[in-house]
């Protein structure tokens, strides 16, 4: 037997979606001006969920062609969760696959540093390795030591594009007037939450296959070998002074 | 981050009324300390891992008692609540201690999609009947009675089996839940439906209320004033400030929120509307 409520439910969901329902009593309610209401507020939610996770998208592209991109996505991948502070992590690969963004090769990349931004700030708390405490190792064990990614720091390398710095530059409260002397080439970020704040760093090939074999479980001699195969001439104690700085790592086993 | 040691609230912090926690405002909300003030929360904007909203609520709740208000728990779908979001409410109870949980009736999950709304349904006996089950299911997950609120209506649904007092009525009597009254929502439906806003007042059981919320609310784009959104995104009217007055002259005060989500003014005009209905909440007191 069809339980009315859920049959309601369904209905009321697919005319949300599609303006289209056959079940008598939703129709009569689909057809009150009062349904756009609910209509538009969805959307709305979505949208503007999106919008205050993709702050560097909506300034690259304005807010009307970002709501208007957004509204696309929001039909194909609706929230999942009523947490919409995590809403949108098919965002980024939706804007690679776009067509009207084709020409903006580097957005779904920088929708991806706006992403990382979102899950540095929501992450869970950890105090991170202190150069200190890497001071204090048996120097023997050093390179047997395994230093673990803090868990709210994400990082890529972007092998063509400078997409670091043309994310940095459309944050709010950043400038772009960088964006005039901008270097055409590939460019790496770090994002890490170490208290209160997400910092924001340039971080080069090398760093990011240091921080990948880290992730991997890697000590610190394999790590060096991945950042020196990914880039011959990294100066390694300082790549691992800027990370400990930075505040990358979370947990130190010998 | 500011310094933070969690003292008890005192008896005459007992809460009056409270404004919703917005991030600009997490600085001035810490430091506020008009007496009786309180926040209120959407729960789920703090279901988070960790991070700088965790710790400020946790520095605000040392400093003044908390509602938690949940929006997305679809107390009204024919489906039992997801139990992982159960667990995380229960979290965030266990942890930050709020005076008061609330939901509301109406749902927003369905078939694993997430609705930024709260959707309306036939109040029929089946509905009835889930929901209370739905309610008791959460009671029994975070081991304490919640409140449900009256939402907004912008559709005149055939089929109810009961008008919203008699169902509210009915649920708290069956689980053992109280109301979150909101009297703008109110005003809202009775223009849109075209009832009486006093009359509906008026018989609202005073004893099974807890809380209260005013808000603004704002005309359709298209059709005016015949249809009014509860948008949250203006100072309360003065009518609605009438149907509060009336309210607690006949109820007794209750905790009272101004809610605002859109259009944040300063916070010290925030805390102005705040201290009006705090001034009629204790004269209400003193009849």
């Amino acid at each position: 037997m069809t339980q009315p409520l859920r049959a309601f439910q369904d209905a009321f969901m697919q005319a949300l979606q599609t303006s289209a329902t056959g079940h008598s009593t939703v129709a009569v309610l689909a057809a009150q001006p009062g349904f756009s209401v609910y209509r538009n507020t969805v959307a709305k939610g979505c949208v503007d969920a999106l919008l205050a996770n993709y702050p560097a998208v909506a300034r690259l592209v304005g807010d009307d062609w970002f709501r208007a991109a957004a509204a696309v996505f929001v039909r194909q991948s609706p929230p999942r969760c009523p947490m919409l502070v995590s809403y949108g992590d098919a965002f980024p690969g939706f804007l690679a696959t776009f067509e009207p963004a084709a020409e903006l090769t580097y957005l779904s990349d920088v929708a991806l540093l706006d992403r990382f931004w979102i899950e540095a700030h929501v992450a869970c708390d950890r105090v991170p390795v202190a150069a200190a405490e890497i001071g204090q190792c048996d120097p023997h064990l050093l390179a047997r030591t395994v230093l673990r990614p803090h868990p709210s720091a994400r990082w890529k390398w972007f092998t063509d594009q400078p997409i670091y710095s043309l994310w940095r530059c459309n944050r709010e409260d950043s400038n772009t007037d960088a964006l005039g002397t901008l270097v055409w080439s590939g460019e790496g970020a770090l994002l890490v939450r170490p208290y209160a704040d997400v910092e924001t760093f340039e971080l080069s090939a090398g760093g990011c296959a240091f921080l990948d074999a880290c992730a991997a479980g890697a000590n610190l001699t394999d790590a060096g070998f991945a950042a020196l195969g990914a880039e011959h001439d990294i100066d390694l104690s300082a790549l691992i002074a800027q990370l400990l700085r930075a505040g990358a790592f979370g947990e130190m086993h010998q | 981050m500011p310094d933070v040691g969690r003292t008890r609230v005192m008896d005459h912090d007992a809460p009056t009324a409270g404004l919703g926690l917005r991030p600009p405002h997490y600085a001035d909300s810490a430091d506020a300390a008009a007496p009786g003030l309180w926040f209120e929360v959407h729960s789920e904007n703090y279901m988070v891992e960790g991070g700088p909203r965790l710790a400020w609520l946790e520095t605000i709740r040392t400093r003044h008692p908390l509602s938690l208000h949940g929006v997305g728990l679809s107390l009204g779908a024919d489906a039992d609540p997801d139990p992982d979001h159960l667990a995380r409410l229960n979290r965030l109870v266990q942890r930050f201690e709020p005076f008061v949980v609330s939901e509301h009736l109406a749902w927003s999950t369905w078939n694993g999609v997430y609705s930024p709304d709260l959707l309306p349904f036939p109040r029929s006996h089946e509905a009835l009947q889930r929901i209370t089950a739905n309610v008791q299911r959460t009671q029994d997950a975070i081991k304490r009675s919640i409140l449900v609120e009256n939402p907004s209506h912008y559709l005149a649904i055939p089929g109810h089996h009961y008008d919203e007092i008699e169902f509210l009525t009915e649920l708290c009597r069956r689980t053992g839940c109280g109301l979150l009254l909101d009297v703008n929502n109110v005003y809202v439906s009775a223009n849109n439906l075209g009832f009486d806003a006093n009359a509906y007042l008026d018989a609202f059981p005073g004893g099974h209320v807890a809380e209260l919320h005013l808000a603004g609310h704002c005309a359709d784009p298209n059709l005016g004033n015949v249809l009014l959104i509860d948008s949250h995104n203006a100072p309360v009217c003065a009518a609605v400030w009438r149907l509060y007055a009336r309210l607690i002259a006949r109820i007794g005060p209750r905790p009272t929120l101004i809610e605002r989500d859109d259009e944040l003014p300063a916070f010290e005009v925030l805390l102005a509307e705040r201290n009006r209905a705090d001034c009629l909440l204790r004269a209400a007191k003193h009849r």
